[in-house]
Parts: C-alpha cells; structure tokens; sequence
C-alpha cells in the first residue's frame, strides 16, 4: 500500500478538531481552523498532482479490514470522485475566513464543527465501501444540523427539524438497501458491487428507489426541496456555502457511484421519471425564484433549478450529458459558494437578507457590485463562464436523448436570466436612497480575499474546462461503457427467459 | 495579426476596467482608444488582403475549448471575406465611436468603465465574427449581449434604464433558446459545430427528417428555423423587437455602436454566415423573408409618429434590419451584406449626429422641443442631412450614382421583385411601402429638428403637453439626463467639439461613398470573386428590371419627402391637429401596436404570479403540507388520539395534483422519447 494521502486528507481535520479542544480560545480557534483547512486543500492538490489521468479506475488506493465479513475500510478515488475532494478542500477555508467575524459565539465549537464536517464530507467522496460511505454521509448531517440549529437565524429550529426530517426518511431507506445489498452479494465493496456483481432485475428496481429516496433529497430534487430554502435561509453563512457547494453534490455523487453502474436496468427504467422531476425542478424553481423577497431563499432556490440540470445530465447516460453534470455540480459549488459569501458581505452590514431593504448599492460598492455581477453572469450560465459549460453540455445530451427535455430545460435558461438579473437590478442598481444604506463600505481586504480567486476560478473554468475535463473524461467513458454492457446482459438475459417460458 | 484584432480590444478593456481609478479617466480613454484603432488599422490590412486581395480563408487556432467525450470545440480566429467586412465595420464604427465619447461622454464620472464597456463589446463582437464554430459563435453572441446589458444600464440610477438593461438581455435570451437548441441540433446531426464541416455534409441531407420535439421533421428546415430565432433576437425582429426601442436609454454613442451599427446585425450576418444551409431549406428562406419584410413595414410604420429623436432612428434600424433579411429569404445574400456594410455608416452617422444635437440641446430628446436648429449647428446639420440622403436612398436609377443606401437598399427591393415569387411579391410591396415611410418619418425627424420655430424656449412645462400627448410623462423618462434639465435658449445651442465632430464626417464620407465605392465588389460583376467560398452568391446578374421597379423606390422616397414637408413645414397645424385627436390608427402606431402591453399582460405578470403561486400554494401548501409540516400535524392528532381520515381532504386533492403533473411529465418524456 502507497503512502495514504487520502486517509490524511479525510482524517487532518479531525486532528485540527482536537487541536482547537486544547486550545479553546476563539482566536486559536480561528487560526487552527485555517491552518488545518489550508493544509487540506494543500494535500488534496497532492491528490490531484498525483492522479494519473489515464486510469480510469480507483486509485491511491487504501484498503484495511474493518469489521470484517466484508466490510472494510476501503478508501480510493477515480475520475468522477477526485475533484469533489478537491472541491471540498477548497472552499473550506473560504468558510473559516467568511466566518472570521461573523460568527463571534462559541466559536471553538463552530470551529470543530466544521472540521468534523470536511472529515465527513471528504470521507464521503473517498470512501469505496458501502458502510464507510453511509456512516460518513449519514455522520455529515449532524455537524450541519448543529451549524443551522446552533449559529442559524430566528427559525433555525423549524429548519433544521425540516432538514433532519427529510433526510432521515432517505436515510432510512438508504440503510435498508444497502443491507439487502451485502444480503445478497456478502460484500459492502463498491469496487467489487460495481464490477464484480450483478444485481437481479428486479431487486435493482428495489434498491434503486431506496437509494433514489435519499439521494433526491439530498440533491435536492423537486419536491422533496423544500427543505433547502428554509435551511439555507436560516444557517450562518459559511453553512450556506457548505450546502449549497458539497452537501447538494453528494446526492448527484451517489447516482453516479451506487445508481448508474449497479442498477442500470432500473436506472434505464426510471430515467424518464428523473427527467420529469428534473424539468419539473428545472421550470418550477426558477419561477418560484423570480418571485423571492429574500435574497438566500432566491440563490437556494436557483440552487435547485441548477441541481434539476445536473439530474438531468446524469440520466442521459451519455457522454456529454455525464460530464456535462459533472462539470455543473463542480462549477455550482464554487458559484453558488461565491453568491452566498455575497450575499453574506451585505448581511454582516445590515443584518437583513430582505431584498427590498437594498437597492443601489452600486454607488456605494462598485467592487462589490462588480464581483456580484460576475457570479451572477456565471449563475445565468454566460459563455466564458464556468456556468456555460455544464448547462450547455447538459441540455446537449438531454437532447441527444430526447428533444423534448433539452426544449424544456432551455426555458430555464430564459428565466434563470430573468430571476437573476432581477434580483442584481433590486440589490445593485437603482439610486441609492435608503438612508440605512448611505454608510455602506465597499468590500474590506479579507472579503477581496475571498471572493477574487473564486472569481478567477469561475472564469478560468469557463474559458479553459480541459483539466477538469482531462480528469473526468476516462472514469465517465468507462462509467457509460459498463452501463451500456450492463444493460445489454440484463436485456440478454430478459430475451433468454421470454425465450424459456416460450419454449415450455 | 488577425488574433491581434480580436484580442487588443480585450486588453484595453481590462486596462480601463482594472486599473481605471488608478490610470484616471483620460488615461483609460487613451488607451482603449488606442488599441481600438491599432486594431482598425490591422482590420483594413486584413481586408484589403483577404477581401480585395482574394486571400486564402485564415483560421488561427488559438486554445482548446471544450472537450467532451467527441464532442469538441476550439477557440479560433477565422477571417475570410464575410469576416472581413464584418471586422471591418465593427472596429471601423467602434474606433469612431470610442473618439466620439471623449467628447460626449466629458462630463460623466465613470468613464473608465464606460470605455471598459466598449472596449468590451468590441472584443466579443469581434469573438462573434471570427468565429470558426457555431459556439464560439454563440459566446460572441452572448458577449455581446451582456455587453449591451451593461451599456443600456449604463446610467443605473435611472430606474428606465435599468428596466430596459433587463428588457433586452431577457429577450434576447428567448432568442437565444431557439439557437442553443439549433447549436444541439446541429451537433446532434453533423456530430461537429465547425462551419466547414457542416456546410460540406449539409447537401447531403436535404429532404432527410429527424425526430424533434416527438414530431418527424425536415432537418435543415429545423436547424435554419432554429437558428433563425436567434437571429430574430439578436437583430430585433418583429415580435422579439421590443427590447431594441427601450435600449435607447443607453448612451447615445452606444446607441450608434451597438444598436445600430454592429451587435442588431449580428443576426443578419448569423444567416448569411450560414447561407449554405439555409440555401438548402426553401421553407426556412420564406419564413425569414416573411419576417423581414413585415418588420420593415411594421417598424417604420411605428417610426411615422415618435417623437424622441433617438426612438425614430432606433425604429428605422430595427425596419433596415428587415429589410436586410428580406434581402437574405430571396438568396440575395450579398444584398443583405451590402446593406449591412452600408447602414453601418449611415446609421452610426444618423445616431452620432442625433447624440450631437441632444448634446448641443443639453440632453433633450424630444423633438416637440426642437426645431430651427440648423443655423445653431450647422455642421452637425449638414451630417444629418447626408446620413439622411443615404438612407433614404436617394440616387438616380439609369446612372447608377446616388448615396450608399441608393445602392444596398434598391439591390434589396429589386432582388425581391426579381425572386418572382408570391413570397417575393409580397416582400416587395411591403418594401416599397416601408421605403415610403422611410423617407416620410426620416425627414419629419429632420424637419421637426431642424426646421421650422424654434420650441425649446416655450419651456420645459408646455402648458398643452399633458393634454394633447396622454403619454408625455412616459416620455419624459426617455430624456438622457436624470435631473430636471433646462432647455437652453436657441442662442446657447453650440456646435459639439472637434472631438465628437471628426468621427461624424469620417461616417459621412462612408455614407456618401462606400455604395459607389463597393458597389462592384458586393454585388457586382466582381461579387462571385469577392465573396467566394464565404458566402452564397445565388445570381449574378438580375436582368432587366421594368422602369417602374427602377423607379419606384425613388418615387416613393420623393412622395414621403413632400408628405413630411407639406405636414411639418408648410401646414404644422394639420398635423398637429391630427396629433391632438388622437385617431385609432395613430394611438395604435404611437404605441407601437401595443405588443408591449401585450406581452405584459401575457407573460411577464403571469410569470411573476405564477411564481408566487408555486410557492405559497405549491411549496407551502402541498408540499410542505404533506411532508415535514403534515408529518408533525398527523403525529399531534395521534397522539390527541383524534385521528380522523377526512382531515386529509385538500390535502389528498393535492397529493393527486402533485402526481397527476409528475405522470404527465413522465408521459410526454417517454412518448417524446420513442425513436
């Protein structure tokens, strides 16, 4: 076994937790948070360094018995799971430093929280064995409940109720599944569960829904969403970022690792529900969105309209349409990440999220406005964005698949711009009249330093893809080949029973 | 070279952008300015070489793009002559409108971001014309876009302005649905999006037909529609034209650049650009004449009656832009690219003297206000009156001599007649009407501006303004100025500095010449040579035209010249009783046959309710209702002990609602998907 860089990256922040209960005082706090989340994402470009392109299977590759009887702890990452690791890593210290300030209570505690969080989250995008990854995934849920129930806002118990409620229901079925699953193949190795093993028809319909049930909520996908405005309005900022930049990926994660290559047939089969749900998610939010007087509500909003694109793309089952979501989930994690530190810059000055409490602030916060415009621009998925890519490449496979879904999905092109542009010229533009907002500050240096390389980012993406793409390309063309082989063996298989029965 | 055209504009708009408060404000200008006309410089070079000198087509790669599994598309620099004349023209109007602003834009504070702005544009204009793919096409497209947004929103404390900013990026989107699908549909075809590629294999595939949208439909007839729509968009067409009025709440020098001279015929040069497949689909050619030649009667009926001096030109551009399609419907490609070249001069020429005047009038606007300028202004006069003549087209048939828009525009009205078919008939009439018009409402602008009693010392307060014009308050926000202005006595009405008044004779020189000068080479004897491989040249020579066909435009012109004087010169009050009485069809024109309204009523106040409907009532009410909220509901009537089934009743309709909408969804995906 080779060095485990992976172990270190999921488990430093842990060490960083402990470190912050030795030395509780808020300021260590801060510092060791920084100091761990930086060193994270130092490791996880390690990572990237380290990834052979070429591969299209798991690599660094850690295994170890665990519990035995199967189930071991098993970590390794390939194309589709590498840069969610990276992903998470860097927008973590962005949290720390948005909390710099805003968060003034109990601040050792938040501190650990989030670290035990980021354990959690890279754990999940490691881990390559079904206990691992649900006791990392089911584990992310606690630190944010307590993020959103302790450092929320006024309705924070309701939300976090609503959140744990919804998850939980998902959970349980996950849990289920996943039990059935070592039942039958006496393995919980996804390595092994996506190569080795071949689920019965039907049993996968069974396990698909189950997983459906709690990836979907995750997602989240219409209607089981409704959880996310209220969550999303309610926690502090950098619980915003986490959110709407990791926590919503993980679902779209687990279609690809779980729902796509070990239940093809009844991924095929319930495609064009996922399709509906997205479009439906797709239309539906944006035009709840135009209608926000809250500007987080708005952005969450919108974060499920660009999460019905990613669902969309994923169950093309093509080339483009995979990446394409990919690439989206990527891309709306740093964009929806930067909206939420933007909206946090206004909060910290005027505690209000109300939209109609602002309205040129242009005048006063020309920077500001011109960061705002950019993670906009990239949220209405402007070419030479990062938003462009995964939107076009999206609605491109879904029309490859079938016209009707890209002629839907496009209509949210329309009012993604509509909802967007609305909610800038509300905030942004207009003459600067109200008197509470005269004083206002432009941005301070720490807030540059957060928002630049987002913005540096979000346009590099957009113009220049071909990292990500060179990462994604091996795992999504081998993901789609063994769907495609998959397929064509439970469709022998079906024709060999029909044929049976015939023959009696 | 050629990359060097594209990419200086970036750079100074970067410079000016970045570093604008740090260079200050005449700095940024400088350098933009500079860079702009480095680029012009090089944009004549590459003309004269690949345009005049026959050339071969250039295609500079200059990064890789996107690349998905095999789909693939690289970021590239291609100039051939559709390119060249496009290079041309934009960085040609761009550099003179950047000079121009120096001087018109001296007072205002944010000139770095201003010229940043523009510079901008620039770059994704050029983006859009060198570009060698259908995407990279589309980033330019959308650039431009964006940067039009930012230009109309220019002055963003003004309300009207930031209303229209969102007006023309909303609508252009809708036009940019129907692209993006064409973009999906072409790659879905031709598995490429490279000019090329597609055009060499479209042949091949006329009379085909694929499944869109659950229907078996021609290929070719799809895409060029599709395709179209964007086009419509982007070029103000009617029924997605709304936004291109509106957009005059820009600067005037924007107005000049983008939203006549440049970005509005991106979609003319989109079609012409993609001549080769749009010659294989004869459906998709009528649909695009029928298109032009309506919106070039309904635009200029519509201009007849404004009185804002920028909205009659902002009219007349969206009314030339259907004139250039009509052009392109009948194959007459090169028709449509002449008159592009050709408007670009004149109507840059129009707004940039219009943007004079208001600046001599202390940004006023209306035209109600106005009158007798000429002795306070004459050169500005004298430039409206040549960019007058060449859009009206005024030439001598037989001779062949006349103003720029003498030749592009009769080339189009002949070409229709010479289609000989009903569709052509019909672009025909509606050409030569609208030509009537043209000449009618160009120079009752002119003569309300310039001739006649001087109005503006009546003061701003016309005692008779509220009565005879219901809706003056709704055009007194047009006005460019934000505070309450004064109108200066005719006394104080000065001529524009040198700055602004160069770049207007420079115009003035293409509006005389480039007809004359081009002539041969865009739809001459030397067309096919010209053009080669870049465009379809579909008939070289016409034939004879009868008398009258040669004739008519001119007769018309002549008619709409007098009508105009006899109504504003001779007998004002006629008109302006005609005005007072506010007959049906005058309202109907005034208000711009009310499509505005219109769309209000159907779409924008229904997406706003129906958004705050799916919230309250669909999030709130039946979601949440059924989940977490009536989760926690059931559990306290259990443990009431009250658990009574019919308390569920809205709640089961919903539920139903909820799934009924989902297997209906499921329904269309599944019946849509069957191949």
């Amino acid at each position: 076994m080779s060095f485990p860089i992976l172990s270190l990256c999921t488990f430093v922040p842990l060490l960083g937790a402990a470190a912050i209960l030795l030395m509780p005082s808020a300021n260590n706090a801060r510092w060791i948070a920084l100091a761990t989340t930086v060193l994270v994402f130092a490791l996880s470009l390690v990572v990237w360094a380290n990834f052979n392109n070429a591969n299209s299977g798991f690599q660094m590759v850690e295994k170890l018995n665990w519990l035995g009887g199967g189930i071991s702890y098993h970590m390794g990452v390939d194309g589709i799971s590498m840069l969610f690791v990276v992903l998470t890593a860097g927008l973590m210290p962005f949290c720390i430093v948005a909390s710099w300030e805003s968060v003034q209570t109990r601040v050792a505690e938040y501190m650990i929280a989030f670290l035990v969080l980021e354990t959690m989250m890279i754990g999940v995008f490691c881990a390559l064995d079904l206990v691992l990854f649900y006791v990392l995934f089911e584990g992310g849920l606690i630190p944010m409940f307590l993020i959103i129930g302790i450092w929320g806002g006024k309705r924070r118990v309701y939300a976090s109720f609503k959140f744990f409620l919804y998850t939980f229901i998902g959970s349980v079925l996950m849990l289920l599944a996943i039990m059935s699953m070592y039942w039958y193949a006496g393995t919980t190795d996804i390595d092994t569960l996506i190569n080795g093993v071949h689920f019965p028809a039907a049993m996968q319909t069974w396990l698909w829904l189950a997983f459906f049930a709690s990836f979907a909520v995750k997602m989240p996908m219409w209607p089981v969403h409704t959880w996310l405005p209220d969550a999303h309005v309610e926690a502090p900022t950098a619980g915003s970022v986490i959110l709407a930049g990791i926590m919503l990926k993980m679902g779209g994660y687990g279609f690809l690792r779980f729902s796509l290559p070990m239940f093809p047939s009844a991924t095929e089969m319930f495609a064009p529900l996922v399709f509906a749900l997205s479009v439906i998610a797709i239309i539906y939010t944006s035009l709840v969105a135009l209608a926000q007087e809250d500007m987080k509500k708005l952005i969450a909003y919108s974060s499920v309209a660009h999460m019905g694109f990613v669902t969309m793309g994923i169950f093309t089952l093509n080339h483009q349409g995979v990446e394409g979501g990919i690439f989206q989930m990527l891309s709306h994690g740093v964009v929806s990440g930067a909206l939420f530190l933007c909206v946090g810059v206004v909060y910290d000055r005027m505690h209000t999220r109300d939209i109609a409490a602002y309205g040129g602030l242009v005048s006063r916060m020309p920077l500001y406005a011109a960061f705002f415009m950019v993670f906009t621009l990239a949220n209405v998925g402007m070419p030479g964005t990062s938003g462009f890519i995964g939107e076009f490449l999206t609605m491109l496979g879904a029309f490859l698949h079938n016209s009707w879904i890209a002629i839907f999905s496009a209509t949210g092109v329309i009012l993604s711009a509509a909802y967007a542009l609305y909610l800038y010229r509300r905030v942004i533009f207009g003459a600067l009249v109200k008197p509470s907002l005269k004083t206002m500050k432009d941005l301070t240096p720490r807030e540059i330093a957060l928002l630049a390389p987002l913005v540096v980012i979000t346009i590099l993406l957009g113009i220049y893809p071909k990292p990500v793409f060179d990462v994604t390309t091996p795992a999504v063309a081998k993901l789609i080949a063994d769907n495609k082989t998959a397929l064509a063996m439970d469709h022998a298989k079906k024709v060999a029973e029909i044929q049976k029965r015939a023959g009696q | 070279m050629y990359a060097a055209i594209v990419f200086l504009p970036l750079l100074g708009s970067a410079i000016a952008g970045l570093f604008g408060r740090v260079l200050g404000a005449r700095p940024s200008e400088l350098v933009t300015t500079g860079l702009l006309l480095l680029s012009a410089a090089l944009s004549v070079m590459a003309f004269v070489t690949v345009a005049l000198g026959g050339g071969a087509t250039q295609i500079i790669p200059i990064l890789p793009w996107i690349q998905s599994g095999d789909f693939s598309v690289d970021w590239t620099v291609r100039v051939d002559t559709i390119t060249a004349v496009m290079l041309v023209v934009v960085t040609g109007v761009s550099s003179l409108v950047h000079l121009y602003s120096i001087g018109y834009m001296n007072e205002d504070p944010s000139r770095p971001r201003f010229f940043s702005y523009l510079s901008l544009f620039t770059f994704a204009m050029l983006m859009l014309v060198t570009s060698n793919n259908f995407l990279q096409l589309f980033f330019g497209w959308e650039g431009v876009g964006l940067a039009s947004y930012l230009l109309i929103g220019f002055w963003y404390t003004r309300p009207a302005a930031n209303a229209a900013a969102m007006k023309a990026f909303i609508v252009n989107r809708v036009g940019d649905f129907g692209f993006a699908l064409g973009i999906f549909g072409i790659w879905a075809v031709f598995h490429t999006l490279d000019f090329d590629t597609v055009f060499k294999a479209a042949p091949a595939l006329v009379g085909k037909q694929f499944i869109f949208a659950g229907h078996s439909v021609d290929i070719l007839t799809t895409l060029c529609l599709l395709l179209f729509v964007g086009a419509m968009g982007k070029s103000a067409q009617l029924g997605l034209h709304t936004w291109l009025p509106d957009a005059m709440e820009g600067p005037t020098p924007v107005s000049a650049l983008i939203h006549a001279a440049t970005m509005v015929t991106a979609g003319v040069f989109l079609v012409c650009r993609c001549s080769p497949l749009f010659q294989l689909s004869p459906t998709a050619l009528t649909f695009v004449t029928v298109i032009g030649a309506t919106t070039a009667f309904f635009a200029a009926s519509v201009g007849l009656f404004q009185n804002d001096i920028k909205r009659v030109i902002a009219y007349s551009t969206c009314s030339q832009l259907g004139y250039m399609f009509a052009a392109a419907g009948v194959m007459a490609y090169n028709a449509a690219m002449f008159h592009l070249f050709t408007h670009a001069f004149f109507k840059a020429l129009l707004f940039l003297g219009a943007g004079s005047v208001i600046h001599a009038m202390h940004h006023e606007q209306d035209m109600r206000k106005m009158g007798g300028l000429w002795k306070a202004i004459p050169f500005t006069y004298t430039m409206m009156l040549i960019g007058n003549l060449a859009l009206t087209g005024v030439g001598l048939p037989l001779l062949g001599i006349g103003f720029a828009g003498f030749y592009s525009k009769d080339a189009i009205i002949n070409s229709t007649f010479a289609a000989h078919t009903s569709i052509g008939t019909y672009a025909f009439t509606l050409l030569l009407v609208s030509a009537g018009m043209t000449s009618f409402y160009s120079w009752r602008q002119f003569l309300l501006t310039f001739h006649g009693r001087y109005r503006g010392a009546d003061g701003v307060h016309h005692a008779d303004e509220h009565s005879d014009e219901p809706l003056a308050e709704d055009d007194d926000h047009h006005s460019e100025d934000h505070v309450q202005h004064h109108l200066p006595q005719l006394s104080e009405v000065h001529e524009s500095p040198l700055i602004m008044l160069v770049p207007l004779a420079i115009l003035a020189l293409g509006a005389v010449f480039a007809g004359m000068a081009f002539n041969h080479y865009f739809i001459g004897e030397g067309a096919h040579e010209f053009w080669r491989a870049s465009l379809v040249v579909a008939h070289g020579e016409e034939g004879a035209l009868p008398l009258w066909v040669e004739f008519g435009p001119l007769a018309v012109t002549i008619i709409g010249f007098l009508v105009a004087y006899y109504f504003y010169i001779l007998n004002p009050a006629i008109a302006a009783a005609m005005q007072a009485r506010q007959g049906l069809l005058y309202l109907f024109l005034y208000n711009k046959w009310y499509f505005d309204e219109a769309y209000d009523f159907l779409f924008v106040r229904p997406a706003l309710k129906l958004g705050r409907f799916l919230w309250k009532r669909g999030d709130g009410t039946v979601i949440d209702g059924l989940g977490p909220d009536g989760i926690a509901a059931r559990v306290l009537h259990a443990t009431r002990g009250a658990v009574r089934l019919q308390t569920g009743y809205v709640y089961h309709y919903a539920l139903a609602m909820l799934l009924g909408v989902v297997a209906l969804a499921t329904w269309f995906m599944v019946s849509g998907g069957v191949k």
